[in-house]
């Protein structure tokens, strides 16, 4: 069987009454949901309110070390750094929604048909998938930005077309594997179709993959964006960036290093909470629970 | 000196609900060449039990009482002891010889792995022991099959395998943990066969596991009754099949559908079913279950009364019973 | 030997072979071949039951796809109520699928952990397309109550419930179209002896409250003859020898019938008192 951790109660484990107790004592789950948590109240926050305009420079005032009035300092134009960090976190996820989200309707929808249908259908998907998975992910995405011009939405289609084959081969695993399950003879017996039986049983049971795979895939693009940013490939300025922040700070390394610590430090902790509650979903929805009868 | 000797085992458990007791209290004795059967259902505690005598429970596993295994004590030793025991004085073979064998490992290195473990034999050496252990358990042509891989024989030719694995450092004890289940009923007859003639050949003791009744008649002398983790009924075989004198004995008796029996008739069965192990009544765990019950049942543990022929019972009702089968 | 009666067997099956390809060892020259079944033919009529016991690779867990048509045989017929199966159009053969349904082996496989038991025993109905939700999930009730669980049982998920109750839950399922075959795969065997009694308890009662008939596949030979009126052995897939139990186990005539015989071991005594 796949050594995924899929399916059987990987959501019904939700429904179990400990669920939500188990998560609570889960150090990784914990962790991973407050950092992940914090990055989505700094880019909702932004909306409404951030300390100054980021857009404001101040040539009075650049490249301060943080202080009451500026908490993190400014950057070689005058413009308040935290500002900047709370309205490049909406960059992020924005970059992490939409090119997760591409990759997961198409991917999945891919790899689920390749499952279905086995035979010719399957072989020709899943060579597509390794023909897609050969190309190095960020040079694909610099040639893309190059090819179709810099800027932010041209940097989400190109993160967003390298989680298609991704999202589709894990899909097809862990799909043919319910697909073996005796509940799909039971239902083939029932006479019901391919479509049906995609829908209302392989999706939900590997629902618990697919989850894990998200947080993991959007810690990447979120890397990716600040790749090409830092490239100048992605977002352009005067939209702020983390990636930009962090190739405008290289200069200015030896004047004022702060600059440079903070988006990284940006950058590391929106990764490392998102990969830690990718872990601790793993974890909580692993089939265990199918061992206690 | 019995080889081995369990006095009042309790194993405690976690479990979804909180802590529970999965084994209570239960102790027998075994000598050396002796043939003892532990039969019941899933959750009676039969498998933790042997697991226990090899140490082989989970960490959050809480064992009190006491293991001798042939003067040495098992409860609490360390897991150095235990691993000098495991495959060496004590050898298991497992239920599902489908994935008690690793697949990427040949036959010859997996069955010479306790010899090269405990012995310190050479892998030449190993070899030869090997080749002269697939002879014994009935690998057909085992010379040229001993770079084989598992995938490569079929069920019953694995289980030989686990059986040479388990033999392979001359144990005194052999626990067999429900060896045939998985296995086609002419295959289990060889299996059993076998077990049983490398038993008197090697005056090794056997602890079988079945949930098969005729299996258990066939195969060995003295037999416990498990449930609910706690041993109901214990003795002899041949006098726990004549008397199966305590109620869940009877139960389990007559809810078999036996060849030869004339059709169109009902099966008799246990109303209700298993409780959790963290629902057991404190008293007997059959309490509730069995026809027989009375307050004092659910309250407190039945002390076990003593029938001829070394055969124990843990009943309180039993004259009532035997008062009730000779009215009928 | 099969049952002449006047009237038409509910099952019919003819002649039936199924041989799988194994994939290529060499790239020009024959294909591999595993032939799970060379030529079975039986019927079972109306109300009775038939076993069909066999060991592993026998293949009569073939026959029983075939039966239920989740395999399309290599030749040879499966005709229920004088209808080809393998040749009826699609849509043809789903609303035909009423008629037979099928029990599995494994209860902890055979429920989709992911549904509650309401939707996984009104399944069946839900594929009919035929009648609405709120009728389908009281049928579900009432199909539930025939196998002796609660109607508050109908909103909990499988993984609630132990092996012998899943059991029951499958067959509730397979009991919800009323159909007129149930084809049961090894339906007791992963359960213990005492659940295993109340399960083939059920399955008596249904058939003679409902009238069902079964296609009871088992390596058990104690389970069959307790609850199948002919019985059909298979080996290496052959039938060798049909009839029913009594004649059967007691004065076989075939030697692998015999070796199978006495493989069982029998725990004296062997009538119980």
């Amino acid at each position: 069987m796949s050594a995924l951790p899929i399916t059987a109660p990987g959501g019904a484990a939700m429904k179990v009454p400990g669920f939500w107790r188990r998560a609570l004592h889960h150090r990784s789950f914990v962790f991973g949901a407050v950092l992940t948590a914090l990055l989505v109240l700094a880019a909702t926050v932004s909306l409404v309110w951030t300390p100054w305009s980021p857009y404001e420079m101040d040539m009075a005032s650049k490249l301060q070390s943080p202080s009451w009035s500026h908490w993190l300092g400014t950057d070689s134009f005058g413009r308040d750094v935290a500002s900047l960090l709370l309205v490049g976190a909406r960059a992020s996820i924005l970059v992490g929604v939409i090119a997760v989200g591409i990759g997961l309707t198409v991917g999945t929808a891919l790899g689920l048909l390749a499952a279905a249908r086995r035979g010719w259908v399957e072989e020709a998907i899943m060579r597509f998938t390794d023909f897609s998975l050969a190309f190095p992910a960020i040079l694909s995405a610099i040639m893309m930005t190059a090819v179709f011009g810099a800027g932010i939405v041209n940097a989400i289609v190109a993160i967003g077309i390298y989680n298609i084959p991704t999202f589709a081969r894990i899909t097809r695993a862990s799909a043919n594997a319910i697909w073996s399950r005796e509940y799909i003879a039971a239902a083939r017996a029932c006479g019901k179709g391919a479509f049906s039986i995609t829908f209302q049983h392989v999706l939900p049971n590997i629902s618990a993959v697919l989850i894990v795979q998200i947080t993991i895939r959007f810690a990447i693009a979120i890397l990716a964006e600040a790749a090409l940013s830092y490239l100048g490939m992605g977002t352009q300025p005067p939209q702020p960036s983390w990636g930009r922040m962090l190739s405008e700070a290289q200069t200015l390394m030896f004047q004022a290093p702060l600059l440079a610590v903070f988006p990284g430090m940006a950058i590391a902790l929106a990764v490392l909470g998102l990969n830690m509650l990718g872990d601790g979903l793993r974890d909580l929805l692993d089939p265990r629970l199918a061992r206690a009868r | 000196m019995a080889l081995l000797e369990v006095k009042d085992l309790h194993i405690g458990l976690q479990t979804q609900r909180g802590p529970a007791e999965a084994v209570r209290g239960i102790g027998f004795s075994l000598e050396r060449g002796e043939t003892l059967g532990i039969v019941g259902e899933s959750g009676c505690g039969k498998s933790i039990t042997v697991q226990s005598l090899m140490g082989l429970l989970p960490a959050s596993a809480k064992v009190t009482g006491s293991i001798r295994f042939d003067g040495q004590e098992l409860v609490g030793a360390s897991e150095r002891t235990l691993c000098g025991i495991r495959g060496n004085r004590i050898g298991m073979i497992f239920q599902e010889p489908m994935t008690a064998l690793n697949p990427v490992h040949t036959i010859a290195r997996q069955v010479g792995e306790p010899l090269r473990l405990h012995r310190g034999l050479s892998q030449a050496d190993a070899r030869k022991e090997v080749l002269a252990l697939l002879d014994r358990v009935g690998i057909p042509d085992a010379a040229s099959r001993l770079d084989a891989y598992p995938h490569q024989f079929s069920g019953g030719q694995r289980q030989r395998i686990g059986i040479a694995m388990a033999l392979a450092c001359g144990p005194d004890l052999l626990i067999a943990d429900e060896p045939t289940t998985a296995l086609d009923v002419t295959i289990q007859k060889q299996i059993l066969e076998l077990i049983r003639s490398l038993v008197a050949e090697r005056g090794m003791a056997l602890i079988l596991i079945s949930h098969d009744l005729g299996v258990i008649a066939h195969t060995v002398s003295k037999m416990l009754v498990m449930y609910g983790g706690s041993v109901v009924e214990s003795g002899p075989t041949a006098a726990v099949f004549a008397a199966r004198a305590h109620p869940y004995t009877q139960g389990l008796f007559a809810a078999r559908p036996v060849l030869g029996a004339p059709r169109g008739g009902r099966l008799a069965t246990i109303r209700g079913s298993v409780p959790e192990l963290v629902d057991m009544p404190p008293g007997c765990p059959f309490a509730g279950r069995c026809s027989h019950t009375i307050d004092a049942c659910v309250s407190t543990r039945p002390p076990a009364t003593w029938l001829p022929h070394d055969h124990a019972v843990r009943c309180i009702r039993l004259d009532e019973i035997a008062a009730e089968g000779v009215a009928a | 030997m099969s049952t002449t009666t006047s009237t038409a067997p509910l099952l019919q099956v003819t002649d039936l072979v199924r041989h799988y390809a194994m994939p290529r060892e060499t790239l020009f020259g024959t294909v591999p071949l595993v032939k799970a079944l060379n030529g079975v033919s039986f019927s079972v009529q109306a109300g009775r039951s038939m076993g069909i016991v066999g060991e592993s690779g026998s293949g009569k867990s073939t026959i029983a796809r075939l039966v239920m048509a989740l395999d399309t045989p290599t030749s040879g017929s499966v005709e229920l109520e004088g209808r080809d199966l393998h040749k009826l159009p699609r849509d043809a053969l789903r609303t035909a699928r009423r008629d037979f349904q099928m029990v599995f082996q494994d209860p902890y496989g055979s429920l989709d952990p992911r549904q509650t038991v309401a939707r996984i025993v009104a399944e069946p109905l839900e594929a009919l397309a035929e009648i609405g939700r709120a009728e389908q999930r009281e049928r579900a009730g009432e199909s539930l109550a025939a196998v002796g669980l609660r109607s508050t049982d109908m909103d909990k998920y499988p993984h609630e419930f132990s092996g012998g109750q899943r059991q029951r839950i499958a067959i509730a399922r397979a009991l919800i179209t009323r159909p007129k075959l149930i084809v049961a795969d090894e339906p007791v065997s992963a359960l213990d002896v005492s659940v295993q009694a109340q399960v083939l308890n059920l399955m008596q009662d249904l058939q003679q409250q409902f009238g069902v008939s079964y296609l009871l596949i088992s390596h058990d030979l104690a389970v069959v003859n307790h609850l199948c009126d002919d019985v059909c052995v298979v080996f290496k897939g052959q039938i060798v020898e049909q009839g029913p139990p009594e004649q059967l186990f007691r004065a076989a005539e075939h030697p692998y019938t015999r070796t199978l015989l006495d493989a069982v071991m029998a725990a004296p005594p062997h009538r119980l008192g």
